[in-house]
């Protein structure tokens, strides 16, 4: 099993140690044409502005779009959580937009606001350790959204169908149980 | 729930990789850099070349700048206080700055100390030109690094050295054995713990990015293919002729550093970049990387 993280701007060699982690192959994706071999791919988290202008300027929007129609899928930390989200609060546009739900960047405030806190996942045994840094907030899901953890009532991590999303960095930490459980979802499209 | 541990400080420094970090000065030049994809902004009062032309003593920025470029952006914004002035930055952290930069750009407040970086919340980047200078900064509390390289000259040849030299300390560490390594951390003045990790790992444990001297496309991918983590670009955009143009250029080059062709389309039509420095012009007051060792 191949798994790519979109490597155009942040985190990139973390996911891909946390992918390692857990058995699977990791690759780097600069270039669309690299999604073919890919069974899953990872939107990490750096800054969702720059993400975003350099995902359009290389035709990554319509790329993975159809990669995700196709039924491979996709997990989004952080700033990944923006690019895939339907609706970001405040702007008129958005990006993917593949996921039914609205977002707000930066929720927490600025950066001496960020924190780490241990935190309830449904679907994983205990509690694990979650680092949000400027992170956003999932205000308000559609009906399709499974909420998967709340942190102070606000949604922080959530999955429909083949997309997960998480407010907070799973590849920051040695933890590599939510990359173990989007493999699964991986296992689970392929079968 | 805890707020400013080393995880979350340099976690955010991590965020930032792969990217490039822009000198504004005002909050239009702030959204030019955020349009153009920058990852962070510096607020400034003045860019490094003119600091180098306006002489005399540089310090903190006026906040209220500092405040303007908040408002005006929604990616981080770093600032930056002089060498050992902990109420510069208490101020900047009290204002809710994302990082400090605590630099050699500025007029040193302290000929000896630095900051003890530890006791913020907010986390700091700070310059190094060699391996026992990064390992001190981190072991005061840095959360990321940058090469010191020779700021405001637009000539990339400090940075390129302060990279390589401590590229290759890393890789003579890495072969010592652990008795050779007592020595070491001695002769580096660092915490041996900390030479021990590298020695490790193989890696400084926070990101490096590269800073001082770039001026150009290419030489932001030059910093990117030595290792470099991401880029901070001072003097080089708002100083040059389209500096729209540029910005995008050097985001678009430090992200593709190793598509050529990519980086010929983006440098063309440029205009002129900043008109740069000879470093062996300068005399021993104007380096500024021989500040904080």
């Amino acid at each position: 099993m191949k798994v790519g993280v979109l490597a155009l701007q942040g985190a990139v060699a973390e996911h891909m140690r946390s992918l390692e982690a857990v058995g699977v192959e990791a690759v780097a994706v600069k270039r669309v044409e690299q999604l073919d071999e890919l069974d899953g791919l990872i939107i990490p988290g750096g800054e969702s502005t720059t993400i975003g202008k350099l995902m359009r300027k290389y035709g990554f929007m319509e790329a993975v779009t159809s990669f995700h129609q196709s039924g491979k899928p996709l997990f989004g930390t952080c700033a990944g959580l923006i690019v895939l989200a339907d609706r970001i609060e405040g702007q008129e546009d958005a990006h993917l937009q593949l996921m039914d739900m609205t977002v707000a960047r930066n929720a927490f405030g600025r950066q001496r606001e960020s924190f780490e806190t241990k935190l309830p996942v449904k679907g994983i045994d205990e509690p694990i350790t979650a680092v949000f840094i400027r992170a956003p907030l999932i205000k308000s899901v559609g009906s399709e959204v499974e909420v998967l953890s709340e942190y102070n009532g606000e949604i922080v991590t959530a999955r429909q169908g083949t997309l997960l999303a998480c407010s907070f960095h799973p590849e920051l930490t040695d933890d590599v149980r939510l990359h173990a459980y989007f493999v699964d979802m991986i296992k689970q499209a392929r079968a | 729930m805890e707020t400013g541990t080393f995880r979350v400080k340099s976690g955010m420094a991590e965020m930032q990789k792969g990217g490039v970090i822009m000198d504004v000065m005002n909050a239009e030049q702030a959204k030019i850099a955020e349009a153009a994809g920058a990852t962070a902004v510096m607020a400034l009062e003045r860019v490094p070349s003119d600091i180098r032309a306006a002489g005399g003593v540089a310090r903190m920025a006026d906040p209220t700048i500092v405040e303007e470029v908040m408002k005006a952006v929604s990616i981080p914004v770093m600032a930056k206080a002089r060498i050992g002035h902990i109420v510069e930055a208490k101020v900047l952290e009290a204002m809710g700055v994302d990082y400090i930069d605590e630099s050699e750009v500025l007029t040193p407040a302290d000929e000896i100390f630095h900051i003890s970086k530890n006791e913020f919340t907010v986390p700091f980047v700070c310059g190094a030109k060699d391996l026992g200078e990064a390992l001190r900064r981190i072991q005061e509390g840095a959360a990321m690094l940058r090469t010191k390289g020779e700021p405001g000259t637009g000539n990339i040849v400090e940075a390129v050295r302060h990279l390589r030299l401590i590229n290759g300390q890393i890789r003579k560490v890495q072969n010592l054995s652990k008795d050779e390594l007592y020595n070491e951390a001695k002769v580096l003045g660092v915490p041996y713990d900390l030479l021990l990790g590298v020695h490790e790992t193989g890696k400084l444990p926070v990101v490096n990015f590269a800073a001082g001297g770039v001026a150009t496309p290419a030489d932001a991918a030059l910093m990117m293919e030595l290792g470099a983590d991401g880029v901070f670009v001072g003097s080089g955009i708002f100083k040059s002729d389209n500096p729209e143009k540029f910005a995008r250029a050097i985001v678009e080059a430090t992200t593709h550093y190793q598509d050529y062709k990519l980086i010929a389309e983006v440098s063309k039509n440029l205009g002129t970049p900043m008109k740069g420095i000879d470093i062996a012009k300068l005399n021993a007051a104007e380096r500024m990387q021989d500040r904080g060792i």
